[in-house]
């Protein structure tokens, strides 16, 4: 989907749901109301919205240190250029992985171009992930880091206005 | 947190259904009621264990752009810097982490053009240069940690 595809009304409902859904037992009869909608155009538009991948998902985002994980860490690998989509692909498959992005270097400060988020309930966890990751990618890595966040200085996340 | 609280973060990370009772639907799966998921959800919100019970929305495909960044701050104005990088609504998340490269942060704008305005404001503000690693290819998104 393109985003010119989107209406006003879809960003009318990204507005009213982004901080979440009503919790109530019919949410999506609540928004309607709300947005001076149908219930069936309600959800005619999430189910649209989500096939097209700008809703990536339903559900619950658990706060990780809630759940245990304390050692979060930014691993960061400087790998072939040729070969970084398939083992990108790959990384992104391991379960303790939640974002797994190719980035550009920044030479010579910064010569990582592979980028994986790793979560464990403790560094020694995060240091055998590391060495998992460093297993598949074998000897097309030539570098390595982790760098664990220390300190949340901010975090709000992406809201989009009226 | 309980058993059951695991039960609803592990099967709930995605796939809520859209329908007319969609809770009613998922506590079935989960063999609990409707009442019982909503209250738990309530609370595990209201404790912080969830930060969100909804849609997640994807920034670039709302015409929206995210781009990571980030500073090699100098020690001693590193609180000065924080406060002056946190000002900026633009500012989505924002870490301290242990490297050269040691403060990082995700600019979040409604439309592409707001990240390098984002990043002259930063530069202007705190006469450091802004790192930019805007993502080339994304291979995996998610949040699939068992609780």
């Amino acid at each position: 989907m393109e985003t010119s595809t989107l209406d006003a009304e879809d960003h009318r409902l990204i507005v009213a749901t982004q901080g979440g859904l009503p919790l109530v037992p019919r949410p999506y009869h609540a928004l309607a109301a709300q947005l001076g909608l149908t219930p069936e155009d309600v959800m005619a538009r999430l189910t649209r919205l989500l096939a097209a991948g700008v809703i990536r998902r339903i559900g619950a985002v658990p706060n990780h240190y809630a759940l245990g994980y304390s050692a979060n860490g930014m691993s960061v690998w400087d790998v072939a250029d040729e070969c970084i989509d398939s083992l990108g692909e790959a990384i992104g498959r391991l379960p303790f992985v939640t974002h797994c992005y190719h980035r550009p270097r920044a030479l010579p400060l910064w010569p990582y171009n592979l980028f994986a988020m790793v979560h464990g309930k403790s560094r020694d966890e995060v240091e055998a992930q590391m060495k998992q990751i460093a297993m598949l990618l074998g000897t097309s890595c030539r570098a390595h880091d982790v760098l664990y966040s220390s300190r949340i200085l901010k975090k709000t996340g992406l809201r989009i206005g009226n | 947190m309980d058993e059951t609280d695991r039960r609803i973060i592990n099967a709930l990370q995605g796939g809520f259904p859209i329908c007319e009772a969609p809770y009613r639907e998922a506590a079935s799966a989960l063999e609990l009621t409707e009442v019982d998921l909503i209250t738990r959800l309530q609370r595990m919100l209201e404790t912080r264990i969830l930060t969100r019970f909804g849609p997640m929305y994807h920034a670039e495909r709302m015409g929206g752009a995210l781009v990571l960044a980030a500073l090699a701050v100098p020690e001693a104005d590193y609180e000065h810097v924080a406060g002056q990088v946190n000002a900026l609504p633009e500012v989505a998340h924002n870490y301290r982490r242990e490297h050269t490269l040691n403060m990082w942060f995700v600019l979040a704008t409604e439309i592409p053009a707001g990240i390098p305005a984002a990043i002259d404001k930063i530069e202007a503000a705190t006469g450091l240069k802004v790192h930019a690693f805007p993502k080339l290819k994304e291979y995996f998104v998610g949040m699939n940690l068992a609780a």
